[in-house]
């Protein structure tokens, strides 16, 4: 059995200015955002937003100057990242790209990739997307099936991804296609390409959620060709280098502070002076946010040392989507209020948002299952 | 972890793994004051990390105390050293040397008051302080008390008060002591970072430790058994329904560990009512929630005395209730929260 390592660390001094200087970008750019935009986290997608973000240096934060980064530490970031969320801006628009692809490239890239894409991702002028799941392909990542067969200069596309969150709004894509097929192999012959979202042989066509909004896409390549030096990687290495990117953020602020704009609107509600069954409702989410941020920020500092908290990750993911799911349950059975659409107050609006919401949080980035399978790995139970 | 805070560690995770067995505990459930381990922990400068090392303590932090505490929760110290822990920094923060000996604190109970009354050059204590850990046991008992308008720290030996013994569900000692004008060795102003409800604060930060260490115990514990097991021809732990049920566990043990140390960090730092609220909280849920999934685990031979796991899931059904169940804590946390406001909640987080 691993030992699961949740070392306290510091944030290092000059974080706080940071955090001011955050805070008050924020209080301009979002003025009076209502509760239920500032919701939507980071799924609010606004170019202009991300371009001031880049403008200040706030994306692409920990990569090398040379690629258009700022070579600061991991720990400055963590605080940018947890001030956006917690104040709920519309960081949709360069989030993948600065959390996955952009490292994905840093690490797997050709240098002419990296010359090309990463600065622009700095500036917060491309958004990205990301094609993995297939319509027989969701948790059982490995079985995927979308072929990409070697043709001259490059390689010719056919398949068909599903759930590409804003594939309709992005630049490009970071998709996993099948290379070589050997059905006693399958996590091998995996590859990964970069493939441009204007693409001839590429058709997009919405998957409504629950809600009625739309941020799923269905994605079919017919005959697509992407040229060689599009390929991430080498061919066949797709798997580990997915999984290295699924770990790069399954621990951030992110798994814990989906639900955090409905947990003010309940402080609101039960004002100054809460009753004794109201206070212990909002105390016992407040231990459960305060710990989480604690331990989200502990394997931010494992990561910043150059460690592989992975298990710690998964955890991390595990218990925080748990307890953002869990706000709006219990804001409901405290309140009792009706969720409502487009009518009543920021609290029923935030509730009713974040109630169909909900259902994703412990789906998306790897099941809940997965996540718990991961753990029960470290435990030495498989 | 620094490097002496990891041969600590190592110090007293093999001390108890060594001493605390099986048979010690049984013979201390049965009323036994096992005094070999008592002198053991004590010549290894584990009862006093808090207090000066001029005045005989280790002149550590609150963060070498989680370590001593946790430990002892995980291997289910049946002895009052996190009672000792937190009695030794109550006298020495308010100046008073510190005894040798198993120390513990009164009152443990909010509804509790203990008084000091001058009599002639010195002070009487009176009244009446329920199930207080180890009261009968220990050599000295520190206690809280109020006296003329202010808060004071006074140290009563054995023997002070009148005993009424009891215990709790793990079979500690839970005794009630009535203090009638009972003559005191010393007294003491309460320090500048003692509180009047430091007892309560402090013991629900110890309890929050052992309860993180007792976590500890139960996710090994419960792994290596399901490993072990087997039914349908294959080890238990291989059914999924198992390892989720164990990932749960993990995680609410990370979360309790977590929420045990930052709260120790804290009260390094100074005031720690925060960290301790969300600590005892946190923790106490931990605690129900791990010692029934560790139990569901092991089947009926985790339900009987024979098997070892009860002794730390007894002590986790009462620890959680001791120093106030996470319920009262979460009324008063809300309470704290809710009158700062909700603008007031993430700077208030952060800050911290």
């Amino acid at each position: 059995m691993q030992t699961f390592r949740f070392e306290l660390g510091e944030l290092p001094p000059d974080a706080e200015a940071l955090r001011a200087e955050v805070r008050e970008f924020l209080r301009r750019e979002l003025g009076d955002a209502a509760p239920v935009r500032r919701a939507h986290s980071w799924g609010g997608f606004d170019r202009e937003f991300s371009r001031k973000m880049g403008a200040r240096g706030w994306i692409a934060m920990t990569w090398p100057k040379r690629y258009g980064g700022h070579e600061r530490s991991a720990l400055e970031r963590y605080v940018v990242l947890e001030e956006m969320l917690a104040a709920g801006a519309p960081v949709s628009a360069h989030w993948i790209a600065d959390r996955q692809s952009g490292p994905l490239l840093l690490r797997f890239g050709t240098e002419a990739q990296r010359q090309k894409f990463l600065p622009a991702i700095a500036r917060g002028e491309l958004a990205f997307a990301i094609g993995m799941s297939e319509p027989d392909s969701g948790s059982d990542l490995a079985s995927l099936r979308t072929r990409a067969e070697r043709v001259a200069g490059g390689y010719r596309v056919n398949g068909t991804k599903v759930w590409t969150s804003n594939a309709h709004l992005a630049d490009y894509m970071i998709a996993t296609f099948r290379t070589h097929h050997d059905p006693a192999k399958k996590h091998e012959g995996l590859t990964q390409f970069l493939v441009d979202t204007k693409l001839q042989g590429i058709t997009m066509s919405p998957i409504i959620d629950l809600a009625g909004a739309h941020h799923f896409n269905m994605v079919v390549f017919e005959d697509a060709f992407v040229p060689e030096d599009m390929r991430v990687g080498e061919e066949g290495a797709g798997w580990k280098q997915v999984t290295t990117e699924l770990a790069f953020e399954r621990s951030g602020p992110e798994r814990y502070l989906s639900s955090f704009a409905l947990l003010l609107e309940l402080i609101r509600e039960v004002g100054k002076d809460p009753g004794e069954r109201a206070a212990g409702t909002v105390g016992r989410l407040v231990a459960q946010l305060a710990t989480l941020r604690q331990m989200s920020l502990s394997v931010a500092l494992m990561l910043e040392a150059g460690e592989s908290p992975n298990l710690e990750a998964a955890v991390v993911k595990d218990v925080g989507t748990t307890f953002e799911q869990e706000i709006p349950e219990v804001v409901h059975a405290l309140l009792g209020v009706e969720p409502t659409i487009d009518s009543g107050s920021d609290l029923q609006q935030v509730l009713g948002f974040l109630m169909q919401r909900a259902p994703s949080f412990s789906l998306r980035g790897g099941t809940r299952e997965i996540l718990r399978g991961i753990i029960a790995r470290g435990l030495g139970l498989r | 972890m620094n490097e002496l805070r990891t041969i600590l560690s190592d110090v007293v995770t093999r001390l108890f793994t060594d001493l605390v067995t099986k048979e010690l505990l049984e013979a201390a459930e049965k009323g036994e004051w096992p005094d070999g381990l008592w002198q053991a922990v004590e010549e290894n400068g584990l009862t006093l990390p808090l207090v000066s090392e001029a005045k005989g303590g280790a002149g550590g932090t609150w963060g070498d105390a989680f370590v001593v505490t946790r430990a002892a929760g995980h291997h289910a110290v049946p002895l009052p050293l996190a009672e000792t822990i937190v009695a030794s920094w109550l006298l020495s923060e308010s100046g008073l040397d510190v005894p040798s000996g198993p120390l513990t604190v009164a009152p443990v109970h909010r509804e509790d008051t203990l008084r000091l009354a001058r009599a002639g050059g010195g002070w009487r204590l009176s009244g009446t302080a329920a199930r207080v850990p180890w009261g009968a046991a220990a050599g000295h008992v520190v206690v809280v008390a109020e006296a003329e308008g202010r808060t004071m720290v006074a140290l009563a030996a054995r023997g002070a008060g009148e005993i009424t013994p009891d215990r709790n569900l793990a079979r500690e000692p839970r005794d009630t002591l009535a203090f009638d004008a009972a003559p005191i060795v010393t007294a003491a102003p309460a320090g500048p970072r003692v509180p009047a409800n430091a007892v309560w604060l402090y013991g629900a930060l110890a309890r929050s430790a052992q309860m993180a260490g007792g976590l500890d115990y139960l996710v090994r514990q419960a792994s290596q058994y399901a490993t072990e097991r087997r039914q349908f021809g294959k080890p238990i732990g291989s059914f999924q329904v198992i390892q989720q049920n164990l990932a749960v566990l993990a995680g609410h043990t990370a979360a309790a560990g977590t929420a045990a140390a930052n709260a120790f960090r804290a009260a390094d730092r100074g005031d720690a009512a925060f960290e301790i609220a969300v600590a005892k909280v946190r923790v106490g849920e931990a605690a129900g929630i791990g010692a029934s999934i560790a139990h569901q685990t092991h089947g009926a031979i985790g339900f009987t005395y024979e098997h070892a796991l009860q002794f730390v899931t007894r002590r986790l059904w009462s620890w959680r209730a001791e120093f106030g169940g996470e319920g009262v804590w979460a009324v008063e946390l809300g309470r704290s929260v809710a009158e700062r406001g909700a603008d007031a909640l993430w700077p208030h987080l952060t800050a911290r």
